[in-house]
């Protein structure tokens, strides 16, 4: 998987656990809880749904490393090698 | 023969609009079963039937904004003939747009009138549409038809994004821009909380519970746990006021009719942000008696439906106590206005590791401010504060939840 599918999946998942939200208003900066308003249950809706797509589960302690589409798409290229 | 009529789903509602039957004259119902749909000023709403029988006629078309109380459907009893058998039987016609509730009708009203013509009025019921409350607000605002689209959210619900893609042209921001539904939700919860601050004797108290083997012990199943596996603090805290609710006699149950009436059950309405404005409190029904894990699966199914798809009636009239909970991104604490006819409502603040003397020595401790606001008309700061406590208590044992 290239960073861009990682990303388009990422931005998908993220659009899915919040259907009020639109993949191109996404910035590859916002923060999901701060910026976004995503709160712990969607988190964990989307940390369910990425373990269901990608096969990556992403532990607790984790969960910050996934914070932003940036810093998630870094951090689940470097867990998909 | 008996009249299903627009129900209240809460102190706060005027009117609803019919925008789904969901079954047709012939169909057999049984109590408890959804019939039919309506929009609210806190979105879709699935409504139920509260007899068994059958439909006798439709009596209101989709589309009609309909005062509660008004006349939807004619239900016959099981063992009753059909109506053309029997001379006839009718119901008022529903004023629509009524400035003032109608007042609640009597059970069952057989009035002579012509022969029905009227019934065949009503148009037949679509297939069901379901889409997100967001969905039908921006379809509504850009009249584009829900049935010509094909939906990518859960079962096929019509999502935002779906009525967004027809046109890519529309604005770009469609969160951020909060459509008529918004507005109408804001009156609603300006309604009802002015209904609450003016009627109920509020009472406040606040209680710090150390969260820290709470917290010890959630970290440790989560680590074990899969994703679809884990459980949030909230489960942990829902239960608990859950349980205490159960034992206390004075907090769970309804004020009406100047009287308050203890629930057996604990239907926990949970306070859920809606994302761009607005706040909803349906009731997890029964969470005193649910397991951690089927209390998380039903509170994820809430907020879901809450946010993309569709709230039950019961849901929204039939919570006992509510309990509003901050999450790790809020504030220090929250103290709540009791959602009528409720009498109790438990908030509850972010946790924060704070400093703490235990047994001598300062640490660092993991806090969670908890403000009970109580109605004095029910209860005393002694049965509230044993209330909290007991939440407090039962939340050091979290094994035992």
């Amino acid at each position: 998987m290239t960073e861009d599918d990682i990303r388009r999946t990422f931005l998908d998942l993220v659009t899915r656990v919040a259907p009020d939200l639109a993949t191109d208003d996404i910035g590859g900066d916002d923060h999901l809880q701060d910026d976004l308003e995503l709160d712990s249950m969607d988190v964990l809706n989307l940390v369910a749904a990425i373990h269901e797509r990608l096969g990556v589960d992403v532990p607790e302690a984790d969960y910050m490393e996934i914070a932003t589409p940036n810093r998630a798409v870094t951090y689940l290229s470097g867990r998909l090698d | 023969m008996s009249v299903f009529r627009m129900p209240s789903l809460g102190s706060d509602m005027e009117d609803g609009t019919l925008v789904e039957w969901l079954v047709h004259p012939g169909d057999h119902v049984s109590r408890g079963d959804v019939v039919a749909v309506i929009e609210t000023q806190k979105g879709a709403i699935e409504i139920e039937v509260f007899e068994d029988g059958t439909v006798d006629r439709i009596e209101a078309a989709l589309g009609q904004k309909l005062p509660v109380g008004a006349p939807l459907a004619v239900i016959r009893e099981d063992g009753e003939p059909a109506a053309d058998e029997r001379g006839q039987t009718a119901v008022p016609p529903p004023e629509a747009e009524s400035p003032a509730p109608a007042p609640p009708p009597p059970a069952d009203e057989t009035l002579p009138t012509p022969p029905a013509q009227e019934s065949t009025k009503a148009r037949p019921a679509p297939d069901v549409i379901p889409a997100s409350p967001a969905a039908r607000a921006r379809a509504a605002e850009l009249g584009i038809d829900l049935s010509a689209l094909t939906g990518s959210g859960p079962g096929g619900a019509i999502l935002l994004a779906d009525v967004s893609a027809t046109r890519p042209e529309s604005t770009p921001h469609p969160a951020a821009k909060p459509g008529l539904d918004l507005a109408a939700m804001r009156e609603a919860i300006a309604a009802a909380m002015s209904r609450s601050k003016r009627e109920i004797p509020h009472y406040y108290l606040d209680h710090e519970i150390d969260l820290e083997a709470a917290q010890a012990w959630l970290s440790a199943h989560n680590a074990k746990a899969p994703p679809e596996g884990r459980l949030l603090m909230a489960a942990l805290i829902v239960k608990a006021t859950a349980r205490a609710a159960a034992e206390a006699r004075d907090m769970n149950g309804h004020f009406t009719d100047s009287s308050f009436v203890p629930s057996k059950t604990v239907n926990a309405g949970v306070a859920i942000a809606l994302r761009g404005g607005g706040l909803i409190a349906p009731a997890l029904m029964g969470a005193e008696a649910l397991c951690l894990p089927d209390l998380m699966a039903a509170m994820r199914d809430l907020v879901a439906r809450a946010r993309g798809g569709r709230l039950r009636g019961a849901e929204m009239t039939e919570g006992t106590i509510t309990v509003s909970s901050l999450g790790e991104g809020g504030v220090d604490g929250l103290t709540g206005v009791i959602y009528p006819p409720q009498v109790a409502l438990v908030g509850f603040g972010a946790p924060r590791r704070l400093p703490r003397i235990i047994g001598g020595a300062v640490l660092p401790r993991l806090c969670l401010r908890t403000t009970l606001a109580a109605d004095h008309r029910v209860s005393d700061g002694r049965s509230g504060a044993t209330f909290l406590s007991r939440i407090a208590g039962l939340l050091q044992t979290p094994e035992a939840l």
